[in-house]
């Protein structure tokens, strides 16, 4: 399949990266040989096969619905790039 | 004793014991080996003060009469490894500046047990690459050299190789999704071995592909890997896919007594163009093992061919999804922004200032696979195909096969900057003797097994029943005392 520049552009968006509008056709070409190599797949008989859940035979395990982890607020802010009276800070979302 | 850091970990522990070395010598011999690698720029974090204390107690717990294999033991980590109070940022300029406020079960695991950190090894940014190019740091190198050029160590995991190679640490960790510890063990000629799924808990790693991730140790020899293996496994409650089984002591399992064993050469491995060399290497391990007692059977896996573009459309899928995090909000770095940014340009900057071009090509070929109208046709199909891969092992298992040999890589290293103009896929290529066995959640090793006719080292893979990696490393130690493989690259750095 070819990919053009319009899904390029998409993918992009979709993926929270900024692609400058120069960089979109080399872009393209790229998904597009990628897309291509990964195409084999539809040579495969996959009737009747369910998709891989869990590559080991073992139930994920559950825990019990209780707090055990918390009141740890500095250590989690610690890394912020822009943390404020306890919060992590980011540009205004709404108006 | 002379040559301190180039010492195995077996030989360390047993010096450590008798009182003939103590670890803060063998610490600062490598200190000092480290110091003067620059040029293989391996090492991207240095944390002598850890190290330093890290022996000064392992010393005191060894005069105390409690020790631990590992206690004294340098190794470099893996920059993927979460450590407490130390730069962890998985080759990324993303990560930038990232200490994290807590330590990997990996980590842990290591310390409790007495092992030093010297400090964080070089990496493809996210574990994402072959050749160690993708990272942040620059490339790492490989010790090794035939002529002028500057050779690529492998990746992922490529600063680990170097280093375990040009004896600047005992041993390292590694981490390995598609390939990453097992191709740099081959191309520097070392030891490498990913584990079961589920075998070493991934809590505190930076997380790439999350149903292929595992860790494991990249060592000098079978016995080393075995040694860490040991220390590196077991369950643990924070990693809901880690699995609740007993840990052996895999040293112990070392007899290097094979007869009687099956092991299986899949006919699909035989690729077209594949270089007469790595074909004549394994041939020769199939002899090795056969004259060691083994019985050699000619196995099938018929969807070989289909693990490399499905392992493309899976491990981009979850990276996509993981990667996620790096938003810019929380740690890492954040894009300055323009009067009138907003959060979305926020988010787009970030990550596009914060990711090098292969990450982002893997996020945006993840983020297609999965986005409406392309999720069944690609990452369904995906699914199947490698639950089809699966059960191809499966049945060879099932038939009574107790190992897999095949080659470990196509190529012996290749130069730096060798594959800037190829297409993304020939890079990819790398991967695909391995990646069969993270689709499979299977054990596999790569040994040091020659030389080519340059003089560089290739390595042959062993794969081996899932949690059977005693066994597995068993085999890998027949087929190390048969190759008898100990050149060592010259000292230029």
């Amino acid at each position: 399949m070819s990919i053009d520049e319009g899904t390029a552009r998409r993918v992009a968006k979709l993926a929270r990266i900024k692609v400058e509008d120069a960089a979109l056709p080399a872009l393209a070409k790229e998904f597009s040989t990628i897309l291509g190599f990964i195409e084999q797949l539809n040579e495969v008989d996959v009737d009747g096969v369910e998709p891989m859940t869990s590559v080991t035979p073992m139930r994920l395990k559950r825990r019990e619905d209780v707090v055990t982890d918390g009141n740890q607020q500095a250590a989690v802010l610690k890394n912020a790039p822009d943390a404020r009276e306890g919060f992590f800070a980011v540009p205004k979302v709404v108006e | 004793m002379s040559d301190l850091s180039k010492l195995t970990i077996s030989a360390a522990r047993d010096a450590l014991r008798k009182g003939e070395v103590t670890a803060v010598e063998l610490t600062e011999a490598c200190l000092t080996e480290i110091d003067g690698a620059g040029a293989l720029n391996a090492f991207v974090h240095h944390t002598p003060d850890i190290a330093r204390a890290q022996a000064t107690a392992a010393d005191a717990r060894i005069k105390a009469g409690d020790a631990p294999d590992l206690c004294g033991i340098p190794l470099g980590i893996k920059d993927l490894f979460c450590t407490k109070g130390v730069p962890s940022q998985a080759a990324s300029r993303i990560l930038e500046g990232f200490r994290p406020e807590y330590e990997s079960t990996v980590t842990t695991q290591l310390f409790d047990a007495g092992a030093v950190m010297l400090g964080k090894l070089n990496m493809d940014e996210f574990a994402m690459g072959s050749s160690n190019e993708t990272s942040v740091y620059g490339n790492a190198v490989n010790p090794w050299k035939i002529d002028d050029r500057q050779l690529t160590p492998g990746g992922s995991s490529g600063g680990s190789a170097s280093a375990v190679a040009a004896d600047l640490c005992l041993a390292a960790t590694g981490t390995d999704t598609g390939g990453s510890i097992r191709q740099p063990a081959a191309f520097v000629g070392i030891t490498g071995i990913k584990p079961t799924y589920g075998r070493v808990s991934r809590w505190g790693i930076v997380a790439f592909a999350s149903s292929l991730d595992q860790a494991g140790p990249m060592t000098k020899d079978v016995r080393d890997a075995a040694i860490m293996m040991t220390a590196m496994s077991g369950h643990d409650p924070k990693d809901s896919t880690s699995a609740e089984l007993a840990v052996p002591d895999f040293e112990a399992m070392l007899t290097g007594d094979i007869r009687g064993k099956k092991i299986g050469i899949p006919k699909e491995y035989r690729m077209d163009g594949m270089p007469d060399e790595i074909e004549a290497l394994w041939a020769k391990g199939q002899d090795m093992l056969r004259d060691a007692g083994a019985e050699i059977v000619d196995i099938t896996l018929p969807h070989t061919k289909y693990a490399l573009p499905a392992y493309y459309v899976i491990a981009p899928a979850e990276a996509s999804s993981n990667l996620a995090r790096y938003d810019g909000v929380r740690f890492g770095h954040r894009a300055k922004l323009a009067q009138g940014d907003g959060i979305t340009e926020m988010y787009e900057k970030t990550r596009a200032e914060g990711f090098g071009p292969e990450v982002q090509r893997r996020v945006m070929v993840g983020t297609y696979v999965l986005s409406a109208g392309f999720y069944d046709a690609y990452y369904n199909r995906a699914r199947k195909v490698r639950a089809l891969i699966k059960r191809d092992f499966d049945q060879v298992f099932d038939q009574g096969i107790d190992a897999i040999l095949t080659p470990a890589t196509p190529s012996a290293a290749f130069g730096l900057g060798e594959m800037t103009d190829a297409d993304p896929v020939q890079m990819y290529l790398n991967d695909v003797f391995t990646v069969t066995v993270n689709l499979a959640g299977l054990p596999g090793i790569s040994v040091p097994a020659g030389l080519d006719a340059n003089g560089l080292p290739l390595g042959l893979q062993l794969i081996g029943r899932p949690w059977e990696e005693g066994d597995l490393l068993n085999t890998a130690y027949a087929l190390e005392r048969a190759s008898q493989f100990v050149a060592k690259p010259a000292k230029w750095w």
